[in-house]
C-alpha cells in the first residue's frame, strides 16, 4: 500500500510541473475541496484523489500489482525455494483441516471457494499468501479475486491465520500441486 | 404546576428559543432549541458513553450509548432469554443454577462497574438478583455473564451490588429479614422481631479473574437494608447502608414500616470485620448456594453447590455496625467524590440529610450515642449531621455528583431533579422529569473523580411520553446536559424491562478491549470439531451426540439418518469462522427450548428430543452470506426399534467422492 502511494505520488509531482498554470490552479480547488471529505484518509491518496478519475471498484493497473496482490507479502519476502518443506507442508495440512477445507477441495471441484489443485501455478505465492491474511482489502479491489467472488458469491472469510500458518497451508498447496 | 410552570418558563428564557414564555401548554417545552444537536451522534459515528442500564423485571442488563440512547446491546444475566440461547443451550443452563434448582427469572435493580482506586476500571459491571438472592459478573471484554453466585441467609437482595474502591468486595444486603437458613425456618411470620435476621454479604473479587467468593457475612438485626454504598477516599474502608422498617414489622409495610420520624443508616466498618475474621470470630454456618461460572475456554458453564459460610455476628463484636439515626425510609446512601459526605435520601422525608464521615468517627470516638438498637449502638442523629438539605422537593431517592462539587438528587413524588452545591447545601437548579424519576445516573457519578457532562434520569412512569402501544409503555429515560449551570434536558429514549440503577463511563475506558472472537485453536469444549475432519455423530445407548460445523455456508453434517423415536439428540455446533460479526445460528424443527446463537470459533449444544417420525429441517438461523438461505440440512427420524442405520454427511456433490458415511 505504502509503496503505491509513493510511486504514484511520484508521478503527481511530475505531472504538475508539466501543466500550465490554470490546470495547476483547478487541482489545488479540486484538492481542497476533496480534504473535506475523506478526514480519516492519508494526504499522499487526496493528493491522487484530485488529480484523477472518480473512484474506481477495481485497482488501477498502473498502481496495483495483480500478480502479488494487496498485503505485506512480496515474491522477495517470502522467498520460496524451489523443493518441498515436508515438516511445513503436514502442518498446513493440519492448520487448513480447521480453517480452510470446509469449503476448499483438493481437488480441482468447486465446493464454496475453487479447488485447489493448481492453485500454485495459477498464483503467485505472494497473491495466495496476502489473500488469505488479507481477504477483504483484496475483495475490493483485486481482479481475480473479484473474478471468484462473482463465481462463488460468498466472500472469503478472513480466517485470522497467523503468518506462520498462512505459510504453512501455502507449502500444502505446493506439495498438493506435486512440488517435490 | 405552579412548579412546572416557573420551570419551562425559566428554561425557555435562558435558550431563548424562540418560543414565547406564556403559559406551557406540554412537556415539551422544557426542551431547548440546541437539544437535537447535543444528543446526535452522526452515522457512522461512535458514542461518547457506555451507559450500563439494570433491565429490572426483565432479569436483564441493556447497554446504550450516550449522548445518541441508541440500544446496543441486552446482555442476558439472570433470566433465559431464547435469541442467545442463553439458559437453553446445554453450555448455559448451569449459570441458572440454585439451591433451588434452575431459576430462569429474576429482578436486576442495580449495576456497579468495577473500580481500582474509586474510579471504573472498564473490566467487570455487576448486576444483583432482587429476588432469588445472587450477584452476577458481566465480562466486558465479551459483555457476556461470566458469573453468578447465590447469597444464603438472604430474602431479597436489593442493597447488593455495592463495591469497594478497589473491587475489594461487592456487597450485598438483604432486603427481606428471614430466619437464617441453618435453623428451623418453619416459624410464625409475626415472631419477626425473634426470628428474622438481616444478613449482609461481603463478596471478595479475585484480582485478576475476578472471581467471587462470599468471604464473610454479618448477621444484623431483622429491618429491611435498602440500598449501599462503599467509602471511598477518606472513608475508605466503611460500608453504609439504609435501613427502613425499623420498626419491624411484617404485615403492611406501607402503614407499619412508616410509623417511625427516623430509621437509620448503618455504617459498617469492613476492616474491622477483616480483622475479626482474621482472629477467627467467624462462626461456620452450615448452607446451600450454588456458584456458577462460565468459561470462555470450554465455552461451558459449571455450578457448583457450596455448602458453607462464615458469620460475623453484629451484636457481639461491638464495634463493626452503628446506627445513625435518618429520616423516614432512606433510599439513597450516597457518598460524595472526597469520600466525607453520606447523602441519605428519606424517601417520605422533607430534607435531605448530609452525614459527615469525620463527624460520625468522633462522635463513636466520644460515644455520643443514643442507646442501642437491638444490641447496636444509634449515634446522635446531630453528632453526625453535616448539614441538612432544606426543602429539596418531595420524595428524595438517590444522589449523584459531578466533577464540580455539586450533588444530582432524583425527586420522586414531586418528579424532578434537584441540583444542590455539597459545601454550602443550597439548592442551584431543579428541572421536571416525565414522570416520576427513580435513580439517577451521572457519568461516573459515584466515582472518586466523576466526569459529570451528562446527567441519566429513570422513569417510573411514561404516560404520554412515545406513540402509545396499548396498555403497556415501555419506560423513559431522559438525558440532560449538565455542562452548564442549569440541567438542560436533551432527550428521551425508552428503555426495557424496568431500569433501576444505571453507571456510565466514557467508552474509551472499555471499547478497546472488546473481543471480536474466540481462537478455535484454543477452544476447548469437549464436543468441539476442529474443522470438518473431526464432524461425526456418536451413538451412546439412545444419546447421539452430533459433531457438527458451521461456516458460510454450510452445516456439517447436513444430513442425517438412523435417529429414532425415544432419542435424545445432542447437536453440538462449532463456528468454523474466525472473524468479527459472523456468528451463526442453529436450529431444528419441533426443539422445545430455543436456537444457539454461535459465536465465531465457539461451541454449542442444543439438546433436541424428537417427538415424531419424519423428516426435520435444521438452519442456520442468522443471516451469514448471500448462500445463507441454503444452509440448512434434514434429520430423518425412524420409529424406536427400526433398523435405519445410523449416516450422516454433507456435500455429496460428485459419485467418486461420494463418502457420506465417514
Amino acid at each position: 500500500m505504502l509503496f503505491t502511494w509513493i510511486f504514484t505520488l511520484k508521478l503527481t509531482l511530475i505531472n504538475t510541473i508539466m501543466k500550465t498554470l490554470t490546470v495547476l490552479a483547478s487541482i489545488m480547488i479540486a484538492a481542497i475541496f476533496s480534504s473535506c471529505g475523506g478526514e480519516d484518509k492519508p494526504k499522499t491518496e487526496t493528493a491522487t484523489a484530485a488529480q484523477e478519475e472518480p473512484q474506481r471498484m477495481v485497482a488501477d493497473p498502473v498502481e496495483y500489482d495483480p500478480k502479488r496482490g494487496e498485503g505485506k507479502y512480496t515474491a522477495e519476502s517470502l522467498a520460496l525455494s524451489n523443493t518441498l518443506d515436508e515438516a511445513k507442508a503436514k502442518l498446513g495440512e493440519d492448520a487448513s483441516n480447521v480453517k480452510c477445507t470446509s469449503c476448499h477441495k483438493m481437488t480441482d471441484e468447486k465446493l464454496v471457494g475453487p479447488g485447489w489443485k493448481d492453485v500454485t501455478k495459477r498464483r503467485t505465492g505472494e497473491w495466495i499468501m496476502n489473500f488469505i491474511t488479507n481477504p477483504d482489502p483484496m475483495l475490493d479491489k483485486d481482479p481475480e479475486a473479484q473474478a471468484m467472488l462473482e463465481l462463488c458469491l460468498v466472500r472469503m472469510p478472513n480466517q485470522s491465520l497467523t503468518d506462520d500458518d498462512a505459510r504453512a497451508i501455502l507449502e500444502y498447496m505446493r506439495k498438493n500441486d506435486g512440488l517435490k | 404546576m405552579k412548579k412546572i410552570f416557573k420551570i419551562a418558563a425559566l428554561s425557555g428564557l435562558i435558550a431563548a428559543t424562540g418560543l414565547p414564555s406564556c403559559k406551557p401548554k406540554d412537556t415539551a417545552n422544557a426542551v431547548s432549541g440546541d437539544a437535537g444537536i447535543k444528543a446526535y451522534v452522526a452515522p457512522g459515528k461512535y458514542d461518547e458513553v457506555y451507559n450500563f442500564v439494570s433491565g429490572g423485571f426483565s432479569g436483564q442488563m441493556s447497554v446504550y450509548g450516550l449522548p445518541s440512547g441508541r440500544l446496543l446491546r441486552v446482555i442476558p444475566v439472570f433470566s433465559n432469554d431464547p435469541e442467545k440461547g442463553w439458559g437453553y443451550s446445554e453450555e448455559t443452563k448451569p449459570m441458572l443454577n440454585t439451591s433451588h434448582g434452575m431459576v430462569p427469572w429474576d429482578d436486576l435493580h442495580h449495576v456497579q462497574l468495577s473500580k481500582t482506586n474509586g474510579e471504573a476500571d472498564g473490566r467487570w459491571v455487576f448486576g444483583n438478583a432482587n429476588n432469588t438472592p445472587r450477584v452476577a459478573r458481566i465480562d466486558l471484554t465479551t459483555f457476556r455473564t461470566s458469573e453468578i453466585i447465590e447469597l444464603p441467609n438472604s430474602g431479597g437482595n436489593h442493597s447488593s451490588p455495592f463495591i469497594t474502591e478497589n473491587t475489594e468486595y461487592v456487597v450485598a444486603g438483604t432486603r427481606f429479614s428471614v430466619p437464617p437458613d441453618d435453623v428451623n425456618g418453619d416459624v410464625a411470620i409475626d415472631s419477626y422481631k425473634e426470628n428474622f435476621k438481616g444478613t449482609l454479604s461481603f463478596i471478595s473479587v479475585g484480582k485478576e479473574d475476578g472471581k467471587m467468593d462470599i468471604a464473610f457475612q454479618i448477621q444484623c438485626p431483622g429491618v429491611n437494608f435498602d440500598l449501599s454504598r462503599a467509602g471511598k477516599g477518606v472513608s475508605h474502608g466503611w460500608f453504609f447502608f439504609s435501613c427502613y422498617n425499623t420498626e419491624q414489622a411484617n404485615t403492611l409495610l406501607e402503614v407499619n414500616a412508616s410509623q417511625k420520624d427516623k430509621d437509620f443508616v448503618m455504617a459498617v466498618n469492613w476492616k474491622k470485620a477483616e480483622e475479626y475474621l482474621k482472629a477467627g470470630k467467624g462462626r461456620k454456618q452450615a448452607v446451600k448456594y450454588a456458584h456458577n461460572t462460565y468459561s470462555e475456554k470450554t465455552h461451558s458453564a459449571t455450578s457448583e453447590i457450596k455448602t458453607e459460610v462464615i458469620v460475623l455476628d453484629s451484636k457481639e463484636l461491638k464495634d463493626i455496625c452503628y446506627f445513625i439515626p435518618c429520616p423516614k425510609s432512606p433510599h439513597g446512601c450516597d457518598v460524595s467524590p472526597t469520600g466525607e459526605y453520606i447523602v441519605a435520601s428519606g424517601k417520605l422525608a422533607a430534607v435531605i440529610p448530609v452525614f459527615s464521615y469525620d463527624k460520625m468517627l468522633k462522635a463513636i470516638a466520644a460515644k455520643s450515642f443514643d442507646g442501642e438498637f437491638e444490641g447496636i449502638p444509634v449515634i446522635k442523629y446531630e453528632s453526625a449531621l453535616y448539614g441538612e438539605v432544606k426543602k429539596p422537593g418531595l420524595g428524595p431517592l438517590h444522589t449523584e455528583f459531578d466533577d464540580n462539587g455539586n450533588a444530582y438528587t432524583s425527586m420522586f413524588v414531586s418528579s424532578e431533579v434537584v441540583k444542590w452545591n455539597i459545601k454550602d447545601l443550597k439548592v442551584i437548579d431543579r428541572q421536571p422529569t416525565f414522570y416520576s424519576i427513580g435513580h439517577l445516573c451521572v457519568v461516573g457519578g459515584d466515582t472518586k473523580k466523576p466526569t459529570g457532562k451528562y446527567l441519566i434520569a429513570y422513569n417510573k412512569i411514561t404516560k404520554d411520553r412515545y406513540l402509545p402501544t396499548g396498555p403497556e409503555l415501555s419506560q423513559s429515560a431522559q438525558l440532560f446536559d449538565i455542562s452548564g449551570e442549569k440541567m438542560k434536558l436533551i432527550l428521551d429514549f425508552p428503555t426495557i424491562g424496568e431500569p433501576h440503577y444505571a453507571q456510565a463511563v466514557l467508552a474509551s475506558v472499555i471499547k478497546d478491549k472488546s473481543v471480536k472472537m474466540f481462537k478455535i485453536e484454543e477452544n476447548a469444549h469437549p464436543y468441539v470439531a476442529k474443522g470438518e475432519k473431526e464432524t461425526k455423530v456418536v451413538r451412546e445407548g439412545n444419546k447421539v451426540h452430533v459433531y457438527m460445523t458451521a461456516i458460510r455456508s454450510h452445516l456439517t453434517p447436513d444430513n442425517i439418518e438412523g435417529i429414532k423415536m425415544g432419542d435424545e439428540v445432542y447437536f453440538h455446533v462449532t463456528n468454523l469462522e474466525q472473524d468479527w460479526d459472523v456468528p451463526h445460528g442453529f436450529a431444528i424443527k419441533g426443539a422445545d427450548n430455543a436456537e444457539l446463537l454461535i459465536m465465531p470459533g465457539e461451541t454449542q449444544t442444543l439438546k433436541w428430543v424428537p417427538t415424531k417420525v419424519g423428516i426435520s429441517p435444521m438452519y442456520c438461523t442468522d443471516f451469514c452470506s448471500a448462500l445463507h438461505q441454503e444452509m440448512t440440512g434434514y434429520v430423518r427420524v425412524s420409529p424406536a426399534g427400526s433398523s435405519v442405520p445410523l449416516k450422516f454427511g454433507t456435500g455429496v456433490t460428485k459419485p467418486e467422492v461420494a463418502a457420506a458415511s465417514k
